[in-house]
């Protein structure tokens, strides 16, 4: 009876279980890999490029934050990818924790250095502009310390992944931070509809449209693009290098075994 | 140029702002390569062992 149901399925999907499957054979994420890592890297360059010519060239000053005003073609996007990578990685940590792709635990682990160097960036350059226009390097309002929270839940997830011998346990113990600390990013959202803070509301992605011109939105998505595609070349980059660590442990066990 | 470069004031702002940007993406990309040649290296290392092993087996 199973060879009849699993009839449509090819000879490698059923041995690997299901289509859902296919890329948890390393060689098939490998030559997808390969292929992609180029165009991800020139797709990266070219709208980072076409982002800080028209942001930093082309985009008018602002009628009350003049110049400064351009830290917000790194900040914002930035802020947008340490949610979005937190994101995958909790995403890729249920997956991870419910179905044991082996795959989802080498995403969560490269990504997660990429979304804290993010939030760093986004943390730093807020700063940066904070001084000049708050007047202040820092403040604990709710965007602002919920955001800290969030570097450092990266940090500990990181943490987590090195801690252990066996990489399975530092991947689940990983895992569960991600999943219980994903709550942290709808409160990143809300949290300057929800509190008083001194961090401005939401002028992009709010009802109603953005409130910020089109000559400011457009380097501003290009940025936005651009900082996705290089989070896709280092996610490639960064799942095979674990996967030849792992071929290099198995090797290694292999040798020591008489 | 100048003015460019002065950012209507802003300057010790905003550059930094972008070379602190700059410095954690590129190093982060060059940190990334780096491990994964060097990972390469050793496994094709490792595995011309395994094959001199067979071989000699």
């Amino acid at each position: 009876m199973t060879a009849s149901r699993l009839g449509h399925l090819t000879m490698s999907q059923r041995r690997s279980g299901s289509s859902l499957h296919r890329f948890a054979n390393p060689s098939r994420f490998l030559r997808l890999s390969r292929r992609l890592t180029p165009w991800f890297a020139v797709l990266a360059a070219a709208f980072i490029g076409a982002g800080l010519y028209i942001g930093l060239f082309v985009a008018p000053p602002d009628y009350q934050q003049g110049e400064s005003v351009r830290i917000m073609y790194v900040h914002v996007p930035a802020a947008w990818m340490a949610l979005f990578v937190y994101t995958c990685v909790a995403a890729s940590s249920v997956v991870s924790l419910v179905w044991r792709h082996p795959l989802a635990d080498l995403i969560a682990k490269a990504s997660a250095p990429v979304g804290a160097g993010f939030t760093a960036v986004a943390l730093v350059s807020g700063s940066l502009w904070g001084q000049p226009m708050w007047g202040t390097w820092w403040v604990w309002d709710a965007r602002l310390t919920s955001v800290l929270i969030l570097f450092f839940l990266y940090l500990g997830h990181i943490a987590l992944m090195n801690a252990f011998d066996d990489p399975t346990r530092g991947a689940r113990a990983a895992a569960i931070l991600a999943v219980v600390g994903f709550i942290n990013i709808p409160i990143i959202k809300f949290s300057v509809d929800w509190w008083h803070t001194l961090h401005q509301p939401a002028s992009v992605f709010r009802l109603g449209g953005p409130t910020i011109d089109v000559s400011m939105l457009v380097p501003l998505f290009l940025m936005a693009l651009g900082f996705t595609f290089y989070y896709l070349l280092l996610l490639m980059l960064r799942v095979r290098s674990e996967i030849v660590a792992r071929k290099i442990r198995t090797a290694q066990l292999l040798q020591a075994a008489p | 140029m100048a003015k460019f470069l002065e950012m209507g004031g802003y300057a010790v702002y905003v550059w930094p702002a972008f070379a602190m940007a700059a410095l954690v993406l590129i190093g982060l990309l060059i940190t990334s390569l780096r491990t994964l040649r060097a990972r390469e290296a050793v496994l094709k290392r490792l595995e011309a062992a395994e094959r001199g092993a067979d071989d000699n087996a």
